[in-house]
């Protein structure tokens, strides 16, 4: 696939080329797909799933050290009355939090993810976004959340972005030969167009994308099961052509196990059970955990607890 | 096929419908036997369990309820539009009301899959009586003259794979022009009809303004040609279609038929794919493809053929094919036996005839009628697959070269009942569907269905429209 990204123009008519989205379509299967009924054993297994999927999230200007402790010991512990509850896949932090957070979870499985490149608006020049990488990569972040150029997306100029990603990409190696994971963040409410969404996502996968993320949560439009399918068609069939495999990550306004669920539906009949695994799937939540437990409690005993029983942290 | 998201089983409680051992006519208000007491068993066609039985209406019968209607008509016709909407809004509040009931009845009855009953039959037929009920008191601005009247008693029968919505799209248009009607149900589902019925003594509706008969095709033959009916109106098979037609002939009833199809759906190579392979698949797999405006025709552009063949059998490896009343299913059973062995002839002529068969993986029930999602490629026009209407989830691929190789293949079909199109270009779109001779042409969807819009075919699918503005046209002298 290089020569589509030898130039601008090559890059350009590829994109262009890919087939077109129909908005009702889309958001007709997204919709039909959220009527799935998902019960008893299922909804047990699925909610133990999204658990280890959530990429547990705090993304504050007000964050402290003590904060992104309390968040690393519910990603480690999330419901201390049960404690066959599984851990949440990551914790993702800003960059100046990853140490504490690295400490905090050091030994667990639990990864440390940290937003990058001038997050969340990007507006900033390239050298200070793989500054920005690196110092979170040798904070010992496992995972960089970055995100694209939306100004240069939205003015056509895609072999910028493209080129963007790769050099964040390569800020990603570590001095050991290995590197951290990569997710590019799109903010699919900003690209605004079903088209946009489809053309960024082979954009960054073609640029190495580890996992595609739709959005930063903070703006109006972040995860919807419309964009997630969207997404999800797209790893799909980057799939069958390059046999790549590449993630895919809804995060923003993901809050009940209702949608939680939905989102999984949606993983499961577009794609399948490669992804139905948090090294392809994660969700970006913060309150969702809460639900989640909630909801596993009273599968587990029969009974409503309440936001009492769960802690907040 | 084992995977690691299972969904568990999640039935639709069948407690919410209290099915009755058996069922009368509905004559006058109040149900009866059958004058010589004869009566038939409905079974549902997922278990081959019997549901009920059913009075087997004789030309006696025929006569009792046309006669009933023909008083019901001297009060009913003579009341306000006004008075007429109170009783059809009232009518449709209460489709709403029992709507869970009525859709798991409906599945029990046809078949079909809860999903659809529940989000797709019954919001529809409520709609239907919602949107017929507005124009009760409107007639004189419907564009028929200034002072459009009711024809008298209208003689109604309907198929089995739409049961209450058939009956929703012949008896509210009737009703609020101000007509009466006697409507015969399918033989293989009278059971939500009967239950019409009851609503209509829920919502008061004076007596004799509906009249359900239930019968085999003989009682539907003494109905149409009974002489105190005014206008027929049917839907089901050409070949009845043309039996009524001869029936009519000579006589001043109205005549409105809705037959068969072999709709099209014509995929260009600029198509949304993804958005096309949802639509390809609810255009033949919708109500197991017993649809008469099914896309049962794939026309796609031959450079896109693979790729969208590969797409079309991976979504098909999805369908769920199983319990009716799982809110998981996507697929259900055939309606009947007889439907069942028509489908598995004419399919069984596809291979006969030399085109490819395929079908998903999937196991079928031991019991009941099933035949699974099956697609058919290297088909040519000259195969029977190509020009008979299955009536079953059986998809006939065929290819095009050009725009007008497209136009030529859709138009070439006794039938012309529904057409699609997927294309992101809005000049080939508009270029296409004002070149199609079908009724209906989708742009990018398909099996869309809306009250507001009429519906009805060209060619041997029938002539007349149902829904809309159109659909009072029917029941109007003008």
């Amino acid at each position: 696939m290089a020569d589509v990204t030898a130039s601008d123009g090559a890059l350009r008519r590829f994109l262009h080329g890919l087939p077109g989205v129909d908005p009702v379509g889309l958001e007709g299967r997204a919709a039909a797909l959220g009527t799935r009924s998902i019960k008893t054993t299922a909804k047990a297994y699925a909610i133990d799933l999204a658990i280890s999927m959530i990429d547990l999230t705090t993304l504050e200007g007000a964050d402290t050290p003590g904060k992104v402790r309390a968040l690393c010991a519910k990603a480690l512990n999330p419901d201390p009355t049960d404690r066959t509850t599984p851990r949440t896949a990551a914790i993702c932090v800003y960059p100046d939090m990853v140490a504490t957070a690295a400490e905090a979870v050091r030994g667990s499985d639990v990864k440390v993810a940290s937003v990058a490149t001038a997050f969340p608006a990007g507006r900033a020049a390239l050298p200070v976004k793989l500054a920005d990488t690196k110092d979170a990569v040798a904070a010992g972040a496992d995972e960089v959340d970055m995100v694209i150029d939306r100004g240069a997306f939205l003015a056509g100029r895609y072999l910028k972005v493209f080129e963007e990603i790769k050099a964040v990409k390569a800020a990603c190696r570590r001095e050991d030969g290995t590197a951290a994971r990569l997710k590019v963040i799109f903010e699919t409410g900003e690209l605004s167009t079903y088209d946009n969404i489809r053309r960024a996502s082979w954009l960054g996968m073609l640029a190495g994308a580890d996992f595609i993320k739709t959005s930063t949560g903070k703006v109006a439009v972040n995860a919807t099961p419309a964009n997630t399918l969207l997404m999800l068609e797209a790893v799909r069939d980057f799939h069958a052509l390059t046999g790549v495999q590449v993630g895919v990550k809804p995060a923003g306004g993901i809050r009940t196990t209702k949608d939680a669920l939905k989102f999984l539906v949606l993983v499961n009949e577009t794609v399948g059970e490669e992804w139905l695994t948090n090294e392809w799937f994660r969700f970006g939540a913060s309150s969702l955990l809460n639900d989640l437990l909630m909801q596993r409690q009273k599968l587990s005993t029969g009974r409503y607890s309440g936001p009492d029983y769960v802690t907040v942290d | 096929m084992a995977s690691l998201f299972e969904y568990a089983p999640a039935p639709e409680s069948r407690a919410v419908v209290d099915i009755a051992p058996s069922y009368g006519l509905f004559i006058d208000g109040e149900f009866r036997e059958a004058s010589d007491g004869r009566v038939f068993k409905t079974v549902s066609p997922s278990t081959e369990e019997v549901l009920s039985e059913v009075a087997q209406a004789t030309e006696a019968d025929v006569d009792a309820a046309v006669k009933a209607a023909r008083k019901a008509f001297e009060t009913w016709s003579a009341l306000p539009g006004s008075e007429r909407a109170k009783y059809l809004f009232r009518i449709a509040r209460i489709i709403q009301e029992r709507s869970r009931e009525l859709a798991v009845l409906e599945t029990l009855d046809n078949g079909k899959p809860i999903k659809e009953t529940r989000d797709a039959d019954l919001p529809l037929v409520a709609a239907h009586f919602f949107y017929y009920a507005g124009w009760a008191d409107k007639l004189e601005h419907a564009g028929f003259g200034p002072n459009p009247r009711p024809l008298g008693v209208a003689g109604q029968v309907i198929p089995w794979n739409f049961p209450l919505l058939m009956l929703a799209w012949k008896i509210a248009p009737a009703l609020a022009a101000g007509n009466t009607v006697v409507l015969k149900p399918a033989e293989t589902t009278p059971l939500s009809a009967l239950f019409f019925a009851d609503i209509c003594r829920q919502a008061g509706l004076p007596k004799g303004v509906v009249n359900i008969l239930t019968g085999d095709g003989s009682t539907g033959a003494a109905l149409v040609a009974h002489e105190g009916i005014a206008k027929v109106a049917f839907t089901g098979s050409t070949a009845v279609g043309k039996a009524i037609a001869r029936t009519v002939a000579g006589t001043d009833k109205k005549l409105t038929l809705e037959l068969g199809g072999k709709g099209a759906n014509i995929v260009f190579d600029d198509a949304p794919i993804d958005q096309a392979v949802e639509g390809i698949v609810h255009g033949i797999f919708f109500n197991q493809g017993q649809v008469c405006c099914a896309g049962s025709r794939l026309l796609v552009q031959e450079s896109i053929q693979d790729e969208l063949l590969d797409a079309l059998k991976r979504r098909m490896s999805t369908l769920r094919v199983g319990d009716p009343l799982d809110k998981n299913t996507d697929v259900g059973a055939i309606n009947s036996a007889e439907q069942l062995a028509r489908i598995t002839e004419l399919a069984d002529s596809g291979t006969a005839e030399g085109a490819e068969r395929w079908a998903p993986a999937c196991e079928l029930p031991s019991s009941g009628y099933w035949f699974a999602p099956t697609l058919f490629t290297n088909v040519t026009q000259a195969h029977r697959i190509a020009r008979e209407e299955i009536f079953g989830p059986v998809l006939s691929v065929l290819t095009f070269r050009t725009p007008a190789e497209a136009v030529a293949k859709a138009n070439n079909s006794q039938y012309g009942l529904s057409a699609g199109i997927w294309t992101e270009k809005g000049s080939r779109m508009l270029a296409v569907a004002s070149k199609l001779r079908a009724g209906v042409v989708w742009a990018n969807t398909f099996n869309k269905f809306d009250p507001t819009s009429p519906f009805g075919g060209y060619k041997e699918s029938g002539f007349g429209r149902e829904g809309g503005r159109h659909g009072l046209e029917a029941y109007l002298d003008v």
